[in-house]
């Protein structure tokens, strides 16, 4: 009768645990769609998604901060992915084995740095150093790609690297043993065979990108104006949410929601993609006998 | 550091070696003799080994083995289980070099040349002496992609000679007629045994010398042993063959010589008790203890 009575507890404590945590999401959501709601009305689509940003004259534009988000993003992934994977295949293919435990540390210590401290050291470093040689102001699309590299490369070597561990070592043994080099080996066996992981790495770590505020603040200018180059001060969604909460009210602040339910729906677009790439993994399968 | 250094040149001295590539698959830096050979099949060895000797780390694993291995003939190593048969196969195509810590002592020589050599070539060597594993590895690619690695790997580009050694290896390795419906399906939803035998196909697309196959029906049934068997029968026609297996009716059936192999006792290397002839090994062993192994008095 008691373990009876404990089991339909448990049960019915995880049920609502888990109800909470959907609810909350679902909460976020609503939250985030009801309060869009008055900038969609008031201003309409097309005012959201211009160009111009002036909440005194009833402009309420967001295409110069989905940009930044986008430019910055694929900036980070553009610098940081070949560095992430040449680290990982470095990690599994050349390192020896006693220092692969080191480097893996070292990787994963470089992901527990606070975005804060990269942001600063970019702020106090990167930036003038780009200013002295482009001659701009350093801070934009440039420097934000480069701080954001240095925070996806963790997560994509993290996880690159597991995919290309999964690959059974019989396959890099058939390639090599029919006279392949290793570098071959590398890129018509193992890489091939590790692409699903890979590419879910390199989606997690847009995810990151995506997201990141403190960091890219410090170092994206920042303006409200289209970036004109690299090295020109602009905006990101994230940064420019960050700048106007304390001091925006009505249609404006109405319009910082949609900002954020831009966001939202990229990451959760990113999120699907992921599930359907790594849901066709066929990286590991077992040798059926 | 040094060790990585050391790497990182390997890798990019593999890359340029792969970047000149002449045309052709069947391309040597050692001299092939095989062709000088052909009317005369069986007269030739193959491997020359001299007091090869093999350790892990400071284990030592091979003790002294010489033996002669013939051209074009099936050659068995046989002996209980950790007797370093395996670890022998693979000093033949150096695959012992991927362990961390591997150290070769003695000759290793194939058609006369040592393979062991400062200026030894291990890719080269390796597309001579092709190698069957005990569990069959096919990637994870098309049964046609599979076959066409090797040459795709020695630079062959072209569609047409592609096809021509896909279909020529697969009909080789008796698979042929099995899997030509299925070129475009994946390696890994063929059965154990054609699995095996694509392996084989795999490794013959690059024109081999020698075939070395690690225990290769271990992991078979019966009836995909017996086709493995009577693939073998075939091979030898053009192939110098040394296979490994724990099974001492197959190498009894398959092979014209066999070694065999043993440790005395726990913690000793491996060492060649017996070699000869088949039918005269196991009719009338020379060694009490090959006597007591076949018998199955131990091992």
């Amino acid at each position: 009768m008691y373990v009876i009575r404990r089991e339909w507890l448990v049960k019915r404590v995880l049920l609502v645990t888990a109800m909470v945590v959907v609810l909350g999401l679902a909460l976020v959501v609503y939250f985030m769609v009801k309060e869009s709601i008055p900038a969609f009305k008031q201003a309409g689509p097309a005012n959201l998604f211009s160009s111009e940003w002036a909440p005194g004259e009833g402009r309420y534009g967001m295409l110069i901060f989905l940009v930044g988000t986008l430019a910055t993003t694929a900036g980070g992934l553009i610098l940081g992915t070949p560095l992430a994977l040449g680290l990982a295949l470095f990690l599994t293919q050349v390192a020896p084995r006693r220092s692969r435990a080191l480097f893996s540390r070292g990787v994963e210590t470089l992901a527990g740095i606070p975005s804060i401290v990269l942001g600063w050291l970019g702020f106090t470093i990167l930036v003038p150093w780009i200013r002295e040689l482009s001659g701009s102001s350093g801070s934009g699309i440039l420097a934000a790609s480069i701080v954001l590299a240095v925070m996806v490369i963790p997560t994509i070597t993290a996880i690159s690297r597991d995919a290309l561990e999964a690959v059974p070592s019989t396959y890099a043994q058939a390639s090599l043993a029919m006279g392949a080099t290793r570098w071959q080996t590398i890129r018509r066996v193992q890489l091939p065979a590790a692409k699903h992981g890979i590419l879910a790495a390199i989606i997690l770590g847009m995810g990151r990108a995506i997201g990141e505020t403190m960091a890219v603040a410090m170092v994206i200018g920042p303006a409200s104006v289209f970036p004109t180059s690299l090295t020109s001060p602009t905006h990101t969604l994230t940064t420019k949410i960050l700048m106007e909460m304390g001091e925006s009210t009505g249609v404006q602040r109405s319009s910082l929601f949609a900002m954020g339910l831009v966001l939202l729906m990229l990451a959760m677009a990113l999120i699907a993609l992921m599930r359907r790439v790594s849901g066709g993994r066929s990286a590991t399968p077992e040798v059926v006998e | 550091m040094a060790r990585i250094f050391a790497v990182l040149g390997s890798l990019r001295g593999d890359r340029l070696l792969v970047e000149a590539p002449e045309k052709g698959i069947t391309r040597h830096r050692f001299p092939a003799r095989r062709d000088e050979r052909f009317d005369a099949p069986g007269e030739g060895i193959k491997f020359h080994i001299r007091d090869l000797s093999l350790f892990y780390g400071k284990r030592k694993v091979l003790e002294n083995i010489t033996i002669d291995i013939p051209e074009r003939r099936i050659t068995a190593v046989i002996g209980p289980s950790g007797c370093g048969k395996s670890s022998f196969l693979r000093c033949l195509n150096r695959m012992n070099d991927l362990v961390e810590g591997c150290r070769v002592e003695g000759e290793v020589l194939l058609d006369g040349e040592e393979i062991y050599g400062r200026d030894g070539d291990v890719t080269s060597l390796r597309r001579r002496v092709g190698m069957v594993f005990q569990k069959p590895n096919p990637f994870p690619k098309t049964v046609y992609e599979n076959v066409a690695f090797g040459p795709r790997v020695l630079g062959i580009k072209d569609r047409g000679v592609l096809d021509g050694i896909v279909e020529n290896s697969l009909r080789r390795a008796a698979l042929w007629e099995e899997v030509k419906d299925k070129l475009r399906e994946p390696a890994l939803a063929l059965s154990g045994g054609q699995q095996q035998r694509l392996c084989i196909a795999r490794v013959l697309a690059v024109e081999p010398e020698v075939i070395l196959l690690d225990e290769p029906c271990s992991a078979l049934d019966p009836v995909a042993t017996q086709r493995i068997e009577d693939l073998l029968a075939e091979l030898k026609e053009k192939y110098t063959i040394v296979i490994v297996t724990h099974n001492m009716q197959q190498a009894a059936r398959v092979s014209d010589y066999t070694a065999f192999f043993l440790i005395e006792k726990q913690g000793d290397p491996g060492r060649l008790v017996e070699f000869g002839e088949t039918g005269a090994l196991f009719t009338a062993p020379a060694d009490e203890r090959t006597e007591r192994y076949i018998t199955g008095r131990f091992g």
